[in-house]
């Protein structure tokens, strides 16, 4: 499986992940979140920044359900979803994951037919990674 | 306008050159890039070694100085590669007609030569980062193009009520066209509703003919002013308008994290392509729409200003995309079934259905929009006759 490939911005991510909290870039001045993470804020550039704690509840905004040819650990697990979550209290906020049925279970664990744009979902975690399950 | 106004008829293509497409070709991508360059130069009528200009994508791999000593061009005074892929294949074009129209070359050459069909497949290089940010994606098997975009598709049907007919109409226009082109890929494999419709999934909701081909080949224009088009061989395809397109706040073909994500970069191109063209959409003759993915045409459809927001589903309906419809669309055949070299085929094949000799030609056609990758930073252009 893929790890992530973290830069300097993206770090502090999966830092607090790995302590499982859910946390977003912030604008330290103007307080915008702002994602993926960036140095510098688009709307007041500034360059200070927060981690702001989200309570990881959010809903499903799109999916899709991939299909072999995929790399082999992937292919092993297809079909599998892949959602895009968009955060309750931010909801232009928006996460790439995997509904599971449960934190740490594989990424085919939930029939991806039980899976709906809209349905509420809250941030569970596992080796370092945000997973979703359905709330 | 002054100034801005100086880029429209300015110079034209005149001459359009390509090798042959395959899933395998015997000849390296540098071969294969000289052959189609040296045909594009032929058809022109104008020797290598007035060349003085290039541009191509940052994704070719053949560069200036070995197609250079290779063909014999002269002494080059602008070169120009673009970036994101297939959102560069009109720019390469654009970038030549500003240094044309601008002083700084005379003759330009774009080129995109691409050994993709036996080539590896670039989403399974674990070792490199991909032009996304691959770390919020990758992890959780988002891995591949098709799959970047079948979450924009899911979405988009969603929001707008868009069906899979409304993709397979995409696909069924490209492929009656390369059913009418010797050229094409496709050209005695004929596709059906029911094919489509019991297909192998890709990327749920995209299934295999969503998907574009795995080719290779590699083609080439030639673009000079309109004064030395005159006398060059064919009828010259004129240059009226051209742009790129990088919208604020856009993040590739992961546009996940906007206020708006259905709003490509075809907005902005459009935009800008329209502000400076003396036509409109209405009076597009034929569109040669960047199609690695079904679901890019819609929103291109959209983008380009062909009909409203959410009507790009609707607006593929009763053979609206067919030779006599409202908007003949790749016409021969395009990367879903011509070949897929990064969109360069839509450009020759625009040169074409104004030169009146496309093998699915539009009666009369004297104007045609050609698009770049819509979902990455893009280009597009407008040629009249």
């Amino acid at each position: 499986m893929l790890t992530p490939v973290t830069d300097p911005d993206g770090a502090p991510f999966w830092q607090y992940a790995a302590q499982g909290e859910l946390r977003v870039q912030a604008c330290a001045d103007c307080g915008e979140l702002r994602f993926p993470p960036r140095p510098c804020c688009p709307h007041c550039r500034s360059f200070d920044t927060e981690w702001h704690l989200t309570d990881g509840r959010g809903r499903v905004w799109s999916y899709a359900v991939p299909h072999p040819p995929l790399l082999p650990d992937y292919a092993a697990q297809a079909p599998y979803n892949v959602v895009v979550v968009e955060l309750e209290e931010a909801p232009r906020i928006r996460l790439v994951g995997n509904l599971v049925s449960e934190a740490g279970a594989a990424l085919n664990s939930l029939d991806p037919h039980r899976v709906r744009i809209g349905a509420r979902v809250h941030a569970v975690f596992s080796d370092g990674l945000v997973q979703w399950m359905l709330s | 306008m002054t100034g801005v106004g100086g880029l429209k008829d300015a110079t034209a293509i005149v001459g359009i050159g390509q090798t042959p497409f395959a899933k395998h070709l015997p000849e390296d991508e540098r071969t294969l890039a000289c052959k189609a360059v040296l045909a594009a130069l032929d058809d022109a009528g104008i020797a290598p070694g007035e060349v003085d200009a290039l541009a191509s994508y940052t994704m070719e791999e053949t560069d200036e100085v070995e197609l250079a000593k290779a063909v014999g061009f002269g002494d080059l005074t602008f070169f120009s590669k673009v970036g994101y892929g297939g959102g560069g294949s009109c720019a390469t074009v654009a970038h030549l007609a500003a240094a044309i129209a601008t002083g700084q070359a005379t003759v330009g050459v774009a080129w995109r030569s691409r050994k993709r069909g036996s080539g590896p497949r670039p989403w399974t290089n674990t070792a490199v980062q991909l032009p996304t940010p691959a770390q919020w994606t990758r992890p959780f098997g988002l891995l591949r193009p098709a799959d970047e975009i079948a979450v924009l598709a899911r979405r988009y049907m969603y929001e707008y009520g868009a069906t899979r007919d409304h993709l397979f109409n995409v696909a069924l226009a490209c492929r009656n066209r390369a059913n009418q082109n010797p050229a094409a890929i496709m050209y005695d494999r004929p596709l059906t509703r029911e094919m489509y419709m019991t297909s192998r999934w890709i990327s749920e909701p995209l299934c295999l003919f969503d998907n574009c081909l795995e080719t290779d080949g590699a083609l080439a224009c030639v673009v000079v002013s309109r004064e030395r088009a005159r006398d060059c061989r064919h009828t010259p395809a004129y240059l009226h308008s051209a742009a790129q397109g990088l919208p604020a706040q856009h993040h590739g073909m992961v546009n996940y994290w906007n206020d708006d994500p259905l709003t490509g970069p075809a907005w902005t191109a459009a935009r800008h392509l329209w502000k400076h063209a003396d036509f409109t959409p209405q009076d597009v003759d034929v569109a040669q729409i960047y199609d690695a993915f079904t679901p890019l045409v819609p929103l291109s459809l959209e983008g380009y200003g062909f009909c409203g927001r959410g009507e790009g589903g609707a607006f593929t309906e009763q053979g609206a995309l067919e030779i006599g419809g409202r908007l003949p669309l790749n016409t021969g055949g395009g990367g879903l079934s011509e070949a897929y070299v990064h969109g360069f085929n839509l450009i020759n094949e625009g040169v074409k259905q104004l030169r009146g000799t496309s093998t699915a030609q539009v009666p009369g056609a004297a104007t045609c929009l050609v698009t770049a990758g819509e979902g990455v930073p893009t280009s597009a252009l407008l040629l009249r006759s």
